[in-house]
């Protein structure tokens, strides 16, 4: 038999599992996914987010594909989307980069800067 | 606890289903194992969204992304693109005009604008046949809290000031019925649900039992709780084999959580429940004819008083409330009565959920707050009729109910303006007619539904719609006389006032309704000999016209039984012979000229 | 005993199945319909014998069990064709044109609603609204679905039953 408690446990794990079927508001962090974007490993890069977000527990964090922005040689691309709509556009990503921008960017909204698109001289 | 990047949710509603949904799955099973991309992206299968004339239906979350007309040689392109490039599959999506370029989210299609969602909350979100999802969208909170922290009569406060009314068809205020099963003094009272939705082209309490069938279990213990009744039938079609068997797992599921059984929650209440199935009765959606049903006998109703909250399954108070009115409950406690009343009209609060269906374009499940108008409904959320034809009329509460004539269409839907038109709010099912169909002939096949399904206990039921049918089936056919439209309106009249059940009271509604709004098109069969919808086939003759013939002869070529002649070489016109023509509306159909006339 | 069940006499060994079924129900009111229920699931159909069988092992009058069976119009007394093909009569197909389909299909069949063909073949039935009004107009052969149909549809459908057979006996 289950108590109450034993079913808010149940309801918050679940919640953290499919909350993304809530429509809730969320920041969206959207990966570039096309074959040049794979090719130079945006699926790990995906999968280093889902997995350090998960990790470290972040809440209202939705973790998308998209397709190519037209410039390959940057890829891995990756947008953080906030919730008011303000994009940062991280490039040359990789899964070590990724934990550091999930424990600063979402945990503690600090922009990695050195990992933004740098304009060339 | 493994955390998917995205969920992709396919319809596993009756309309689905039926279109081939379970193959789409493992189709998508079998690609995303190719594509190794089991470990991040869910399938699950859900209940119906809604949507079913463009089934079958999958929604890819986070983005909300819904894809319409599914086929199984799709599946690989949706893996491809979507799920690993992030691509939307264009053709895919809703061709609606309305379509806004980047809004392809469910929520923000003109088909759910107008919608709010109460009762099919989680319908199309939660996999039904898990509790645990059902449970993470706040399930089974309402039922904690009631047995914790309310008393019995807190709870029939709350859903009477919600001002919830009976969704089964007769709006009576559901708070109110508690009231009167609590009030008894006995041992054993029951809780019933009435699943036997029986109205044809109504489907809403199956998708409830589809899409979220533990809201209507925990809904049932609440009432259990509230009108202190420990044990509950739920009395469901056998027609629905997929919501009988998630039912079944979902009583299952919470049997072995003990959210069912004995000491629920730690708080010593016991409640038990289980299924009964129908055997194809129209009548036992009654409420005494109901729980004859389940005592096991001829599902026939009895004499009212007693009513069923004083004296009802073998004898004991009983409560039925429909499935939707159930579903409704949990909400309710748990955000409490002023929210509920702050949707809706004065006499009529919340949300009502409709199958829409018959000559739409968005055939499907809708569900809008009360006062939401017929326009709105049929225009905003329906897309309008197909193939630019005319709005004539849309019949709500199936056999029992009437038509809405289009001059009424700017009508807000709710149980008093509906009795008002002579309609009735019914349990949901409302089909949009067009110029097309034949008034006459739609309420004589109400008619033959009702004497089909009379159970023949009272005469005014049993002899009197036997007695219109045969009337309308002579207007129908030409042979009527004028008189015939008085003695219809006296007979449905008498049948109305001496019926047992409701079966027999609303059985002349259908006719009542369109005598009302339609006399002139009974008229026309009578006096004229003509249909004008070009529908009562006995009323039919195909001509051709001479002066559009192209004399192309397909007519001839195709017509059955070689009932039209003609030649384009010799210039002989092309004739339809009328004894020969079994009016099977070939030519009507093949001619490119629109040269033939019924 | 009714003449309706008459013909289907004969002893079959499902008797024994039978006392089961009324075995699991004995302590649960109003178990008369259930048992039916699974009854037909195990015969297809209610012939004679297990009406009697019922209401022996039940307790209750035999014109009561009749009385039940032929109320409800889910319970059959007569065998069913090897397809069952049920049209849906409900309002949705109804409008958008499940009559000629109707008719189509008696006059292939060259029988009546609730008729089987000589052969044991083909069973016509209507049946109630299946809830698929988004696939009307909608027919079931055996369950299996048919929707958004034509009356010109209607011989393929026939003919994919008989290919089937075919391949059966093949």
């Amino acid at each position: 038999m289950k108590t109450l408690a034993e079913l808010e446990a149940i309801r918050k794990r679940t919640f953290d599992e499919i909350g993304m079927r809530a429509h809730t508001d969320y920041t969206r962090v959207v990966v570039g996914m096309a074959t040049c974007g794979i090719a130079a490993g945006a699926r790990e890069v995906m999968n280093a987010f889902v997995s350090e977000i998960q990790k470290r527990d972040i809440a209202d964090v939705n973790v998308s594909a998209t397709g190519c922005v037209g410039v390959c040689r940057l890829e891995p691309i990756v947008d953080v989307i906030d919730k008011d709509g303000k994009k940062v556009t991280y490039v040359h990503m990789t899964p070590e980069k990724v934990a550091k921008v999930v424990l600063e960017h979402l945990a503690n909204g600090k922009i990695c800067l050195e990992y933004t698109l740098q304009e060339e001289e | 606890m493994q955390l998917f990047r995205s969920h992709v949710l396919v319809c596993g509603g009756t309309n689905c289903t039926f279109a081939n949904s379970e193959k789409i799955i493992a189709a998508f099973d079998k690609n995303l194992v190719e594509n190794k991309l089991e470990n991040e992206v869910k399938i699950v299968q859900t209940g119906c969204f809604g949507l079913c004339e463009e089934g079958p239906i999958i929604v890819i979350y986070p983005e909300g992304t819904m894809y319409f007309k599914v086929d199984v040689k799709d599946v690989q392109e949706i893996v491809q693109e979507h799920l690993l490039k992030g691509r939307l599959v264009s053709r895919l999506l809703q061709q609606s005009s309305e379509a806004v370029e980047g809004e392809y989210a469910i929520e923000k299609s003109s088909f759910f604008k107008k919608q709010m969602r109460v009762a099919l909350r989680n319908c199309g979100v939660i996999n039904p046949e898990l509790i645990d999802e059902y449970i993470a969208f706040d399930g089974y909170k309402a039922l904690g809290k009631a047995l914790t922290e309310m008393k019995p009569m807190e709870i029939i406060k709350t859903i009477k000031d919600s001002g919830l009314r009976g969704r089964g068809g007769g709006g009576f205020p559901t708070g109110t019925k508690w009231e009167f099963a609590a009030k008894q003094d006995n041992e054993q009272k029951y809780i019933c649900c009435n699943a036997d939705e029986g109205d044809p082209g109504a489907f809403m309490d199956r998708s409830v039992l589809e899409g979220d069938p533990h809201s209507v279990i925990e809904a049932m213990a609440i009432a259990g709780y509230a009108i202190g009744a420990n044990y509950g039938f739920i009395y469901v079609r056998a027609e629905y084999p997929i919501a009988v068997k998630r039912l079944q797992i979902a009583i299952d599921q919470a049997k072995a959580y003990g959210l069912l059984g004995d000491n629920i929650l730690d708080t010593g209440f016991k409640f038990d429940l289980e299924i009964r199935l129908g055997a194809g009765a129209f009548v036992c959606g009654e409420e005494t004819a109901l729980m004859t049903s389940i005592e096991g006998k001829r599902g026939e109703p009895r004499v009212r008083p007693p009513f069923p909250a004083v004296k009802g399954l073998w004898q004991k108070p009983t409560i039925l409330n429909n499935v939707e009115t159930l579903a409704n409950i949990p909400v309710i406690m748990l955000k409490g009565s002023e929210w509920f009343a702050s949707m809706g009209t004065e006499k009529s609060k919340g949300t009502k959920v409709f199958a829409v269906g018959g000559k739409i374009n968005n055939t499907g499940l809708i569900e809008i707050p009360m006062g939401t108008t017929l326009r709105e409904v049929i225009y905003d959320i329906g897309g309008g009729i197909p193939d630019g034809k005319k709005f004539k009329a849309a019949q709500t509460g199936g056999p029992s109910g009437g038509c809405i004539p289009a001059s009424h269409i700017d009508t807000p839907i709710d149980y008093e303006s509906l009795i008002e038109l002579g309609a009735m709010m019914g349990s949901g099912g409302l089909i949009v007619m067009d110029e097309d169909t034949c008034m006459v002939d739609i309420a004589k096949f109400f008619l033959e539904f009702t004497v089909d399904e009379s159970c023949g206990k009272c005469n005014p039921c049993r002899l009197g719609t036997r007695r219109m049918m045969e009337m309308l089936d002579k207007i129908t056919k030409g042979k009527g006389v004028m008189s015939d439209l008085d003695e219809l309106e006296n007979l449905a009249k008498d049948i109305k006032a001496s019926s047992l059940c409701a079966l027999g009271q609303t059985a002349p509604n259908p006719i009542l309704s369109t005598l009302r709004y339609f006399r002139d098109e009974y008229e026309a069969h009578i006096r004229d000999h003509k249909c004008p919808a070009g529908s009562c086939k006995a009323l039919l003759a195909y001509e051709v016209i001479e002066e559009k013939c192209v004399s192309c002869g397909l007519c001839a070529k195709n017509c059955p039984v070689n009932a039209i002649t003609g030649s384009k070489k010799e210039k002989i016109p092309f004739v339809i012979d009328q004894d020969i023509c079994i009016k099977c509306n070939v030519c009507f159909e093949k001619c490119p000229a629109e040269a033939i006339k019924k | 005993m009714n003449r309706n069940a008459s013909g289907c006499m004969k002893k079959d060994g499902k008797d024994h199945l039978v006392e089961e079924i009324i075995a699991r129900h004995k302590n649960s009111n109003g178990a008369l319909i259930p048992v039916l229920h699974e009854v037909q699931d195990l015969y297809g159909y209610l012939p004679a014998e297990a009406q009697a069988k019922v209401a022996k092992e039940m307790n209750v009058p035999i014109s009561e069990v009749f009385g039940v069976i032929s109320f409800y119009s889910h319970f059959a007394l007569k065998p069913k064709g090897k397809f069952k093909i049920s049209i849906c009569m409900g309002t949705a197909c109804y409008v958008k044109g499940a009559g000629p389909i109707l008719d189509k299909l008696k006059e292939n069949l060259a029988i009546g609603i609730g008729e089987t063909t000589a052969d044991g073949q083909f069973t016509l039935e209507e049946c109630r609204c299946l809830g698929a009004c988004g696939l009307a107009p909608v027919l079931t052969v055996n369950g299996k679905v048919y929707g958004r149909l034509t009356k010109d549809d209607v011989t393929g459908i026939i003919d994919d039953c008989k290919r089937d057979e075919e391949e059966i006996v093949q």
